[in-house]
This record gives structure tokens, sequence and C-alpha cells, in this order.
């Protein structure tokens, strides 16, 4: 909990869990020697092109691809109706109800399109100019369907259709109430008793990964025998579904996820293009690569996000919290996509936050839309529950008079109350939100910010500040594979890990989980560090290739360290007890008389006698003199299934200014403490949170995926889609406290999506702290300087954006014409 | 992605770069520094059957002193502009301005005369133009004019270049020591277009505004001079309650457009914030 | 095609090229020097960024035709006799990357700041990178670094590397 160190008394190698090593990644990264998917060349490699429908619904009634087919370098045009019987449907492994819709997802459009964006046609080309060139030459004839955009009215009465051959909008309808479930009292009840009870709608708007490296995907053809590489977060998955889905037999198949840039969820998919790719080098027996622009990958790769919450809150006067209860619309866009529907899901669980509510109801409607289909973004779930109930605490803290952290502390679980089972049926196993909250306050310099503010208040300032809270947690390790069966989700949640001896000492450990930027390589070498008392520089990390490590579920769901790491851990301890047998054959004693420690076994209470675990690595492979009956490997497999999820908490303080003239924010201060369990490398833990605050301040603030009234994405480029620089961004004050999980011999507790689930609320919530005694009570995210300036001096949440472009974007193909005549910039 | 196929012409002299413009055939696109035209390229927004370069063109770069002008020469990229010393001497608002203009690597390619040319009214050099009152040097092959700012932005992307037509130079009267200047840019994030923002000149007699210009940028297809606001500031005290009161009257006559940023109420809103913001600071209270 | 003559870090070339060809397609696909990388199409992220006779510039909005007789520098020809450069190593040390697939360009961007700047403060970093996106840091340790190199620069004599 401390940085403070005791001195070993021993000479024994210091600890590698808990050092901020430098990343061993980097190396790699800092000199432009990576091994991105778009940088692999194969020989007579040619390129696809994806035809992306400009409409969002309708028939297509003719596709003619007979002057692309002529085109110079353009080897073949296919269309979905030459690939019909071939592309299966993209998956969706998470059938939330038993009765949920799934209308099916081509992999490129056969009879209908359903989304701007979504596949129509693929060119290939002798390079990539051809296949580009050759785009604009298909011809295809659509026939406008109504289209079908808000939630809302998509279940109204007798709505337009989002796929015609489906009877309503409505995938499905999960609810989970915890009176039925004997998790909590009938909600119903607890509210028709309550004093008061707050109901608001919170919207959480669409939200694009947006990972910096854009898709790619190369394939080579080898026989029957088929390597694809792709920039994708989950390799072992993608192995599995494209050989469901393709016919191409599991063990022809392998599937590389060479360096990755970014995921963020975005890449935890199986994605048309991939399916594609496959398809066209088995039809052509060649090699071929399909890189995205980053307009197709705002376009199509999936979104996340989207969905209008109702949430009502039940108190007593005193402040004391009775029940929650949920309704939610999650948009799905026009197809189920690998987890879509299991992103709500996720969030179902959550919503009670760390509260000690009595009584709760969720109830949500998974809704089709003519828009780009939504699945994992960091937090999945998460942060829609995390937001609804930290907004709504603030909510019910103005209706009570109650200083907002006043009501949380009344409500929260308390430190000896772990574990604690929430009405939502979740047992968290460990924290301590009061000491994180204390922590955080002083970080922040919280009673002269207040004092400022008050300030601010009575003078009248046009710049007035504000202060919000999140004392959040979350879900962490997906995980638990019972607990995931019982959700219906088509897999388990197990990790695998490997270690391998070799006979100089060296280890190889290989994970199953496949890192994007995490840093497993460090990470986990510092763990086998520890374990098998090695040098940190004798360990390699292997990953990311489904031949070099055949088993795994990959990265995403703060999953990696908690249930990835864990089963290294293991492993490293089955290879120490193989050791143990071979240690005891060479110092001729008996294992129960040996000591492990700092690499080394030695005979108890014979000092100078011992053999280092790299020493009998080189036994073992010699094999010459080993125990009878004894396998020669000391090498190992485990694979870590964990019985419960994890929970890290932490609490987030955010100081804004709000320019009450032009409805502008900025952060003034933003502070947290985070409990994430056991650190093993503070430096990546410390940037896991950063780049979560990025990202939950940039939905509070900055970003929004619009699409206007025909279904066009009209942030469809970097320069409307506004993903913020460092100029946009605050410096973060983090802290943290430690309590580990007791689910893990690790005690981790996960921290990839911390900071993204906990601070959009926070954010929020200073907003309209700054702004509440001007009559404001929500503000609709994201907060722009307008829909803030709309909210003060006109009332209501601000309301909806123009959906047009803005200027720089205007130009459009008669416009640019114009352009000719005056140069440029 | 790729530019669709194009001829290239790459003149040294501005006589070549007029005669490749005649022979580039029906669309010819001029690239100067390139930072919005090749993005609408790769976008394939624009596919031009030409593209002329004027990288290479002799005396089109850098400033100098003529009288009581300072010339900036087209080509002179933003980071040259706001280096320059004869700039931050005689016209700091430019330098001011060409600050806010995308981000570094942007600057050190874009150029003056093509963000001018260029005339997107979220642009930030047209309305600081604008309120200079600059006057822009345009080179044909039948000779050279020179064309005042006021008549120069004639509508959205469109200026009074005429087909063939170069701009060459810029003329900046040299205001700054007798007149008081500003910018003020008000955008979502760092590297944005602006949605509205301010140019202000001032110059005061004592405690008293003899005279303001306000280019105002993004409040309509072209940048706009706030003249009623203009007008309103004559004479008036050097306070902050009268440049308030004079701001309000400077999104008269304007019609900005509703976008992804702001719906046209809300610019207009903004127009007089940063107008009373950008005059409060330009008159230096 | 047309015909042009570049150094890229330090290697002369003489190559035809398509006078549409982007510099970062010329670099990563005629040379092979893939270490730059394209992150977006409107010159927002700054991913692709490299030095023009000593400036950074963003290559996917630069054309191959316009570097020609100009010396280009990129991420792969920073370090000098095989040492990394301060910013490089600076990146490392203070966790300054995590995907690392914008990076480079990152990198090329801080050394041109640091040129002209070369003791910014914590401010100034963030504007003078305003260029480019990062979408796993939150930039703090990216500042850090940029600043670090910056006291390391200054301490091991200015100039040392600083103007690739």
């Amino acid at each position: 909990m401390t940085a403070v160190e005791d001195a070993p008394a021993t000479t024994a190698p210091e600890r590698e869990v808990g050092k901020a090593r430098r990343r061993k990644e980097d190396a790699r990264l800092i000199t432009g020697r990576t091994t991105w998917t778009d940088n692999m060349v194969l020989p007579g490699m040619l390129h696809l092109a994806v035809v992306r429908s400009p409409v969002a619904h309708a028939k297509i009634t003719n596709v003619d691809v007979s002057a692309a087919r002529e085109a110079p370098g353009v080897v073949a045009v296919l269309t979905g109706r030459d690939l019909a019987d071939e592309q299966g449907s993209i998956p969706c492994a998470w059938p939330v109800t038993p009765d949920m819709v799934n209308p099916g997802h081509p992999s490129v459009a056969v009879d209908e399109v359903n989304h701007v964006g979504e596949a129509v046609a693929i060119v290939v080309g002798r390079s990539r100019t051809a296949a580009v060139d050759a785009l604009e030459l298909v011809d295809v004839d659509y026939e406008p369907l109504p289209v079908v955009l808000d939630m809302e009215q998509a279940l109204a009465e007798q709505p337009d259709l989002c796929h015609d051959h489906l009877q309503s909008n409505q995938s499905f309808r999960f609810v989970f109430d915890a009176g039925e479930a004997g998790t909590g009292q009938d909600t119903e009840q607890a509210f028709a008793e309550a004093d008061v009870v707050v109901s608001r709608r919170f919207v959480q708007q669409r939200l694009i990964p947006a990972f910096m490296e854009p898709r790619a995907v190369v394939v080579q053809p080898q026989g029957d025998n088929y390597t694809m590489w792709s920039s994708t977060q989950v390799p072992h998955i993608l192995r599995l579904m494209l050989a469901m889905i393709t016919g191409i037999p599991e063990h022809k198949l392998r599937v590389v996820a060479p360096d990755v840039g970014g995921g963020f969820g975005g890449k935890l998919q199986v994605t048309p293009e991939e399916v594609l790719s496959l398809l066209v080098a088995r039809r052509l027996g060649k090699p071929v690569k399909w890189v995205e622009t980053r307009s197709e990958s705002l376009m199509s790769a999936h979104h996340g996000r989207d969905q209008i919450q109702y949430i009502d809150i039940a108190a007593d006067r005193e402040g004391n919290v009775k029940g929650l209860r949920c309704r939610i619309l999650s948009d799905m866009g026009a197809y189920l996509r690998l987890v879509s529907p299991g992103v709500p899901v996720l969030g179902a669980f959550m919503y009670v936050g760390i509260y000690k509510f009595p009584a709760y109801r969720f109830d949500c409607q998974g809704v089709f839309t003519n828009k780009t289909p939504t699945d994992a973004y960091r937090g999945a779930g998460r942060p829609e529950a995390t937001f609804a109930i930290e907004r709504i605490m603030d909510e019910l803290a103005v209706e009570l008079g109650m200083d907002p952290l006043e009501l949380r502390r009344k409500n929260w679980i308390k430190a000896e109350e772990f574990p604690f089972t929430t009405a939502a049926g979740l047992e968290y196993d460990s924290g301590d939100y009061d000491t994180a909250t204390q922590q955080a306050l002083q970080l922040l310099g919280y009673d002269e910010l207040r004092e400022e503010q008050r300030r601010r208040r009575e003078s009248g300032d046009p710049v007035q500040l504000g202060i919000g809270f999140s004392t959040f947690t979350e879900m962490c390790g997906l995980a638990p594979s019972r607990v995931l069966g019982s959700l219906s989700y088509g897999a388990g949640g197990w990790e695998h890990a490997s270690i391998r001896m070799l006979p100089t000492g060296k280890v190889e450990v290989v994970t199953g989980s496949t890192p994007h930027g995490q840093g497993h390589e460090t990470a986990w070498s510092q763990l086998v560090a520890d374990e098998l008392g090695v040098p940190f520089e004798d360990v390699e990390v292997l990953h990311g290739d489904t031949s070099v490590s055949p088993r795994g579920l990959d990265t995403y769901g703060s999953r990696s360290l908690v249930v990835g790491g864990a089963a290294v851990v293991n492993a490293a301890q089955k290879v120490i007890a193989k050791a143990r047998k071979v240690a005891a054959h060479l110092l001729e004693a008996s294992e129960d008389d040996l000591d492990f420690t700092g690499g080394s076994f030695s005979v108890r209470g014979t000092p100078g006698t011992g053999v280092s675990i790299q020493e009998i690595a080189l036994a073992t492979f010699a094999a010459h003199n080993f125990p009878e009956g004894v396998e020669p490997s000391i090498d190992a497999d485990a694979t870590f299934d964990p019985v419960n999820f994890s929970f890290p908490h932490g609490t987030h303080i955010c100081a804004m200014e709000v320019d009450t003239e032009t409805g502008f924010v900025k952060i003034r201060k933003y502070a947290c403490v985070d409990d994430v369990g056991t650190i093993v490398n503070p430096l990546i833990v410390e940037g896991q949170v950063h780049g979560g605050l990025a990202q939950g301040i940039a939905q509070a603030l900055y970003e929004e995926a619009v699409y206007d009234d025909d279904g066009n994405l009209t942030t469809g480029t970097f320069v409307d889609y506004l993903v913020p620089s460092a100029a946009d961004l605050p410096h973060f004050d983090t802290g943290n406290t430690v309590h580990a999980a007791p689910g893990n011999p690790i005690g981790a507790k996960g921290v990839g999506e911390a900071g993204c689930i906990a601070s959009t609320p926070a954010v929020v919530n200073a907003a309209l702290d700054a702004v509440r005694h001007l009559g404001v009570s929500d503000i609709r995210m994201p907060l722009t300087p307008e829909r803030v300036w709309r909210a003060v001096h006109l009332g209501g949440d601000g309301g909806d954006r123009a959906p047009d472009r803005t200027n720089a974007q205007a130009v459009d193909s008669a416009q640019a014409a114009s352009i000719a005549q005056g140069g440029d910039l | 992605m790729i530019p669709a196929p194009f001829a290239y012409a790459r003149p040294t002299s501005v006589d070549e770069a007029l005669q490749a413009i005649a022979d580039g055939g029906e669309d010819v696109k001029i690239l100067a520094g390139g930072q919005s035209l090749i993005p609408v390229m790769r976008l394939r927004l624009a596919a031009p059957e030409t593209v002329v370069d004027l990288g290479r063109v002799a005396g089109l770069r850098g400033v100098r002193e003529e009288d009581d002008a300072i010339v900036v020469g087209a080509m002179t990229t933003h980071s040259d502009v706001i280096a320059d010393p004869l700039v931050q001497q005689w016209a700091p608002i430019v330098a001011q301005a060409t600050e806010t203009v995308a981000d570094r690597q942007v600057r050190h390619r874009g150029t003056f005369g093509g963000a001018l040319a260029h005339a997107d009214p979220a642009g930030d050099l047209p309305a600081v133009a604008l309120a200079l009152e600059a006057e822009f040097v345009i080179a044909g092959l039948s000779g050279r004019r020179t064309v005042p700012a006021v008549e120069f932005f004639v509508d959205y992307l469109t200026t009074a270049l005429e087909e063939g037509e170069l701009l060459v130079e810029i003329r900046l009267p040299k205001l700054a020591g007798t007149w008081g200047m500003h910018y003020e840019k008000f955008n979502r994030v760092a590297q944005a277009w602006s949605i509205v923002a301010v140019a202000a000149l001032v110059r005061r007699e004592g405690d008293r505004i003899a005279e303001a210009r306000i280019g105002l940028t993004n409040m309509g297809p072209t940048p706009l001079r706030a003249s009623a606001a203009e007008a309103a500031l004559a004479g008036v005290p050097a306070t902050r309650e009268a440049v308030a009161e004079a701001a309000a009257h400077a999104a008269e006559n304007t019609s900005p457009s509703s976008d992804l940023n702001a719906q046209a109420d809300y610019r207009h809103h903004l127009a007089q914030v940063l107008t009373r913001r950008a005059v409060i600071a330009a008159a230096g209270l | 095609m047309s015909q042009i003559s570049v150094r890229v870090d330090g290697v002369d070339y003489v190559d035809e090229v398509e006078p549409r060809t982007l510099l970062v397609h010329y670099l990563r696909e005629q040379l092979g020097k893939v270490g730059t990388v394209v992150g977006c199409d409107t010159s927002n992220c700054g991913a692709c960024t490299v030095h023009l006779d000593g400036e950074a510039v963003k290559s996917c909005t630069v054309l191959a035709v316009q570097a020609d007789g100009a010396e280009v520098t990129t991420i792969e020809g920073v370090g000098r006799d095989g040492a990394l450069h301060p910013v490089q190593k600076a990146f490392h040390e203070m966790h300054g990357l995590q995907c690392g697939f914008c990076t480079p360009g990152m990198i090329m961007a801080s050394i041109d700041l640091l040129a002209d700047n070369a003791d910014p403060s914590e401010d100034e970093v963030r504007e003078g990178i305003e260029g480019n996106l990062c979408r796993c840091t939150g930039y703090q340790n990216i500042v850090r670094a940029v600043q670090a190199a910056a006291a390391e620069m200054g301490t091991a004599e200015m100039g040392t590397g600083a103007q690739a």
C-alpha cells in the first residue's frame, strides 16, 4: 500500500513484482522495427479493396462489375452473390436469451444492405492502387427502403423495420430482477414504499473505438493450409470462428496476431473483412492483403455504447437507498456481431455500483437500427452502468439536499463488510472505499477547490467551478467459465500458459492472452522471474500465434493478468514441482528436505549445497542422470479458471471549469485513487489508468458518432470524430490503495478498463456541479460547448447536434471542384 | 486512400506556372502546401486532371518591406510567417492567428497564400486579412492586378481569382504601433478548425476608441466584417462596458451555417462574446 | 511516372514514382521503410510524421514528387551509431508508449518540437504535439518523456541529433 520497501535481509534477488520495469516491448516500437500486419509482403500477394454501401437500407437490385473487371491490374471482382454459398454468417457468440433474434450477418451483402459502409463487393487487384482505382467502376443499383435510426421509434407501434424479414426491431429482452432471483427484495414494493423517487433518462452516445492502427489482414494459402495474420485482439477465438464459418478445418488454419496497434474492444471481433480475405485467398489460391483506411474504419469497424437509460432510484428521506430500477435500450446496429448483445448484459450486474441496494431490477431491450453494429468498447457495459448509478446518485443527493459524497458514504459497502453479495448477486471480493476516497480528496486539494467554487459563485464569475465524484467498482477478469455459461456466453473464460525451460536455463513463457499494447511481455517476465528465481532478462514471452500458443482466450475485459497471469504463475509452480524431483535426485536428498529460494534448491540445514533451476534445466536436457520413472522434462502447462470475477474499485474526482458565456468546459484538475489489487508493474498500471481516463473523459467531452437523417455517418473522419490530443487533456493525479484479490494467486484485480469506466460520470457530475445553481440538471454527452451553453441559457439537456459535417469536411465532390481555381493551403 | 491519377507540373517561375495552368486541361488544381488539397484528393473528393506544384516557383516565399506595407509571398509557409520579424513587428495578429492553424507539421507545409486562396470560411487567415484590409496581388497571363480583401473573398471556397490566375503575394499594411490587434479563436479541440473566431484591430485616441476593424471567421460563406459593431465602436469610451455594448452588434448581417459544432444561433452568440473579448484585448483594456 | 532523387536516413535513392504517390507510401512500399505508418486519411493523427529537410511533416500529406531533391529522416534514421536518440530513450524510460503505433510519429514530432524549444513547459509540450494522436497513453507519460529528453539533451549539449 505504500512505496516503502523493507531492505531484504538476505542477498536474495530483489522481487520483480512491484518493480517499475521498463518494457521489453519498447525496443522495437521506438525504433520502427515493428511487425504491423500492413508491413507484411508476400510473393505474388494480391490486394483487396471493398465496395461499401452509400445507403443505410436498400434492396440490391443489380451489381454490375464488368467495368471493374476490365480495369488495369484487377484480378477479380466478387459480389455477395458470388460468395453467398460459402460466406456463412459473422458469428454471435452470446445469445443472451433463448429467444434472441439474430438476423444473420453476411460478410458481403447479397440482397439487401442494412447500414452505410456495409460491404457490397470486393475488388482484387495486383496492387492496392489498382484495387482502389476500380472501386468506383463497380455499379450497384439500390432500391431504397425505410431507414430505422431512432431506438425509441424503432420500438413504437407499427415501426419501419430494420430487417423486413423480421417481425420487429427487437433482438432480445433481458431481465434481471433481484426479487425473482432471490438476491434482493421486491423492487416494485421498494419503490411504492419509498419517500423519494428520482427518475432520469441518460443517453450513452455512440462511440468508436478508434484504435490507432487501422485493421489489416493478410492470408497465405499453402495447399489446404491457411495462415492468417490479422490486427486482432483475439487470434484464438478468430481461428475457431473462421473454421466454423468457412469449413476450413481448425487444424488447417493458423492465425497470427503480430504487433497489434491497440484494440480497446474494437479488435475483439470476427470481422467481415477477415472472412472475405480468407474466402478470396482460398478461391484464388494466392496470398491476399486487406488494409482499411481510417474513414473505412470509422464507418465499418464496430462501434460502442449507444444506449438510452431510464433510471429510477428510491430512497428514504435520510438518504438510505431502497431500490434501483433500470430500463435500457441498447442499440445493436444492423447486425449482431461477436458479443453485441452481451455488452449491456455485462453491465446488468454493475448498476448497483458500490451501494447496498436492497432491491434491484434491470430490464434491457436490444434494438436493431440501420447503423454500424455495436460491440465491445473499453469497459463494455460497465461504463454505462457506472455512469447511470454515479449520475443518479448525484441527482438523488440534489433531491435530498445532501452532499453527494455524504450520500455515497451512507450507502456504500464498508471495508469490514467484504466479501459482500450485492442485490445483483455478485460477491464483491475486497476493498476499502472510504480510504480510497480520503486519499483522492487529498490528491485533488478538495477543500481549496470547494472554497474557490464558493467564491466564484458568490462573485458571479462567468467561469464557474464544479466538482464531480465517481466512486465506482467494476467486475474484471472475464473469467469464470461457469458464470459465463450461466449467462449463455458461447465460450469459457479460462486462460492457458506454458513454460518451457531451455537447456541454457533461459525460459520461454507461452501465454494464451494476446496483448496489443498492454505490456504482457514485461509483466509476465516479472512474474516468472519471481516464481522461478531466474533473471528478468532470461525470460521470453511468446504469444499471439495459434501455432506457438495453441490454447488461449486472448485479451479483453481486464482479464490478462488476473486470469492469464495467474495461469503463468501456476505453470511456474508446476515447473518447480517437477524440478524438485530432479533436484532431490541430484542432491541425493528427500524432496521434503529441499528449500527453493532465489532460484535454487538446497538441502535444509546444509549450507553450501544447492542446484539452481537453470542447472536443472540443463540436466533435464541431458537426461543422463535422472530419477527413475520420471519423464525428462520440467516444462509445464497450466489452465486457470477463477471461481469469481475480481472487483477493482476507486474514487475519481474531477474539478471542472465552465465558461458560462461560451459553454466551454475545461478540466481544472483530475485526481483518482484506484485499487486494482496487487500491482505487478506500477509503471504499466499507471499507464493503463492514464489511457483509460483519456477515453472516459473523451466520452464525456469530445467523442460521438453522429448519423444524419439518412443514416450517413457524419463523423466519418478524424476531423469530426474528435479523438482528443495532448493539448485537450489535463494532467492526471493518480494514486493507489492495494487490497489483494483473493481469487487468484497474484492478487491482481485488473486495470485495463478502470479509468475508462470511472471517469465519465465524474466529469459530467463536475460540469453539472458548476452550473447546477443556474438551473441545469443534465447535459447530454459529449458536453460540446454548444450543449453546455444551451443548457445554461435555454434549459434542457443541450439537445441534439446539427448533423451536418463541419466546414472543413463540407467539401463534397461538387464543391471540391470549385477549389480548382484557388490553390490550396 | 490513394489519390486518383493526375498529370503533374512543377514550374520554376510564375510565368511557367501560369502556362502550366493554362495547359493543364479542364480541372487544374494548384498545389501550394497541399495540406487541404492532398487530404481531399486522398478521399477522392477531388480528382484533378492536372496538379501544378508551386513548390519550386522562385520568388514566392518570404516577407519583405515595401513602403507602408509588408509583402508576404504566397508560398511562405505558416511556420515562416510566425517566425518572421517583419510580421511580428507590423502585423503581429497574423502571427498570432497563424499559430492557431492546425499543428506544427501542417504549419511547416501549409502556406499563407494557399490558405487565403482556399478561402475556407472556417480558416483563420481570411478574416485576419479582411480586418487588416490586406491587398491581394494576382498574376495572370495578361499581367498582374491587385484586389482589396473586401473584393477577394467572393463566396464559399470562392475568391476573385479567375480561371488561370495565381495569387502571388499579399500586402499587409503596417498597422501595429497605431493599432492594437488580437485574434480570439474558439474551437473544441486543439487542432480543430474555428467554430467562430474574431480578428479585432483597434485604434485608440486617448480614452476613446477611434476606429475598429473586426473580421469574423466562420460566420458566413466568406469571412465577414462585423460592420455594425465597428460602427458602434467608433468614438466610444475605451471601457469594457462600452465595448460589450458595441459587441452585441457583432452578429448582425451574418449568415453562419449549422453543423456538428454549432447551430447558427449559437454562432451568433459566440460572435458577440468573442468580439467583446477580442476588442478588449486589442484595445488593451 | 516521375523520377525523384531523395536522401532517406542517410542513403541516396533515385526512383520512379507516380505523381500521386504519397511520400509515406513511397517510404513504406518502395524503400521498405515500414517504421513510418499510416493512421488516417485527413492528416489529423500524425502517425506518419517524418522530417523533410529537417522539419516535421505528415508524410501522408506530401507527395513523393514534392520530396524530390530533399532529405528525409524517419524513425529508422534518428538513432546515431547504433545508439538511441535521447527522445527514443526517454519514451522508453518514461513509459511513453503502449501499443506503439503512434510512437514513431510522436517521436519525430517531439524531436522537431525540441529543436524549436529546448526546454518546453508541460503546456508547451502538449501544444507542440497536438498534431499527433495517441489512443493508449492519455499523453501524460509522453509529455514526461519529452521533458526528460529535453533535460538530457540540454545537459548533453544541445544540437546533437536535435535536428536529424
